[in-house]
């Protein structure tokens, strides 16, 4: 902390500010991802927007990085059109050096990494990572800006991720339950609770809305769905 | 705050001395050289905010093209100092950009981007420019500012024909890129994209209803924005080419402004 007993210039003391310029936006965006057995399903919503004002409703916010991972990235655009472009540029650097493609944990190791690389300038996005691990498995990785990484079951992220992930940890995580047993989980099932969620997000956070795209990642590839949301 | 010092790169303890733990060196000496011995601070001033702006520029799609509309004021703060800005640019035959907010960081681009014209027709493969790509290379350089805190404080919006098909993309001074089928800037941004999204859901347009559509927001702003001008410029592209019109004067009425009574 600074203390306000320093010798400040009569102009520069603390309460009269002056206007700098902000160099991140918040465009918002939720992404919502869950892993099952011999799948993984991603979605995100298409909305862009800052303030009160929506740049466009129709921006996908999936990068499908290689037949079995696929990125979902919300939070400050530019920030993620950088980092997208990089992580892509890398991929293609590995598949050409190593004649194969990378897998999902690699890819979710390199992400963390390159994220920590601008720990002090960080891309100001709220990643999670969707795809099929070395076994076939589903699998989620999801990351905080500057580039903390953690392999989970399910996770809701962007905007409304602190209002979804509650409901997840109930349903797909069956907390604060009793008497339940753990089954594992449909890829239908996976399929509908994610667009209840996001109808739930929409609903309350400013945000979300418009429409999402889901991306279900199984051993046959990449298949694509749309979903309407509500768009006011 | 920059009065507060920096607090990742502190200044040296003392300046003009010896270096802890060193005999005090002449300065010119060649001994005097090396890493602690720089006093000197390698600041840069930044342009913080924009001095001559711009406002509104309006994007719209219709079936075979794309129009973008602007007016010419540039404003010093609340005075309206230049009234002949233009700033619809017709880069080569399938691009058109618009731009807002600073006037002289949009003429220091606009020089940039003519000149990587003129080099690509130097080559004279025929191969042009497409909008796409001047697109992405705008985010490019845009970010690449933002990044050293140093702005390029401007919106722009790129309107082109990329392999047959209609292009209508925008870029705002981080590098927030997108594409949309309308695309208002500043104000515009609220008081002309819901007029343009109303009309593009009732149907596609063609090119004479995206015209009329564009001169009505550019009514409507006029009457409301108050930094805008009823010189405004009008810019299509098609397949058949880029056309920029000379500026328009925009017609209006005030007979109705007596009723109005604020209270």
């Amino acid at each position: 902390m600074l203390s306000l007993n320093e010798n400040f210039p009569e102009y520069a003391v603390p309460g009269a500010k002056q206007h700098r310029f902000e160099p991140y936006a918040d465009n918002g965006g939720s992404v919502v991802a869950i892993a099952g057995e011999d799948y993984a399903v991603i979605g995100a919503d298409t909305r862009l927007s800052t303030g009160f004002s929506i740049y466009t409703r129709e921006q996908k916010k999936l990068f499908k990085l290689s037949n079995q991972t696929v990125l979902g990235a919300t939070g400050c655009w530019c920030d993620t059109l950088t980092l997208t472009r990089l992580l892509q540029a890398r991929m293609q650097m590995y598949e050409h050096e190593h004649n194969k493609p990378m897998s999902t944990p690699a890819v979710a190791q390199m992400l963390s990494t390159m994220l920590y690389y601008k720990r002090f300038f960080p891309y100001y996005i709220s990643n999670i990572l969707a795809g099929l691990d070395a076994e076939g498995k589903g699998c989620v990785y999801s990351y905080d800006p500057i580039g903390h990484c953690e392999r989970s079951n399910y996770r809701a992220g962007g905007s409304a991720g602190a209002q979804l992930q509650p409901l997840l940890d109930n349903q797909i995580g069956l907390k604060n339950m009793q008497n339940v047993t753990e089954v594992p989980l449909p890829r239908e099932k996976a399929l509908s609770l994610l667009k209840d969620v996001f109808i739930s997000a929409a609903e309350r956070d400013i945000y979300t809305g418009d429409c999402i795209y889901i991306l279900i990642i199984t051993a046959n590839g990449i298949q694509e769905e749309k979903f309407e949301l509500r768009k006011d | 705050m920059a009065f507060m010092g920096d607090m990742m790169n502190p200044a040296p303890l003392w300046h003009n001395g010896p270096a802890p733990g060193a005999f005090y060196n002449f300065p010119g000496n060649s001994s005097s050289f090396g890493p602690i011995n720089h006093t000197v601070q390698d600041f840069k001033a930044h342009s913080a905010t924009p001095i001559t702006t711009t406002t509104t520029v309006i994007g719209l799609k219709f079936d075979k093209g794309c129009v973008i509309a602007a007016d010419t004021l540039g404003s010093y703060g609340s005075l309206a100092r230049f009234r002949d800005c233009p700033r619809v640019l017709k880069v080569n035959d399938l691009i058109l950009l618009g731009s807002g907010g600073d006037y002289a960081d949009y003429q220091y681009l606009k020089d940039i981007i003519e000149q990587k014209i003129i080099d690509e027709q130097c080559i004279g493969d025929g191969l042009q420019l497409k909008p796409k790509s001047l697109h992405c290379w705008l985010t490019r350089v845009l970010y690449n500012k933002r990044s050293k805190m140093d702005p390029l404080w401007n919106n722009y919006i790129v309107a082109g024909i990329q392999d047959g098909e209609p292009f209508l993309g925008a870029v705002d001074k981080l590098g927030t890129a997108y594409e949309d089928g309308t695309i208002a800037t500043g104000l515009g941004a609220y008081m002309a994209t819901p007029l343009l999204r109303d009309a593009v859901e009732k149907g596609p347009l063609d090119e004479e209803s995206a015209k009329a559509l564009v001169r009505k927001c550019m009514e409507v702003l006029f009457y409301r924005d108050a930094r805008s001008f009823p010189r405004y410029q009008l810019g299509v592209v098609t397949a058949a080419g880029v056309t920029v019109e000379e500026p328009v004067e925009l017609k209006h009425d005030w007979s109705l402004a007596h009723m109005i009574h604020m209270k």
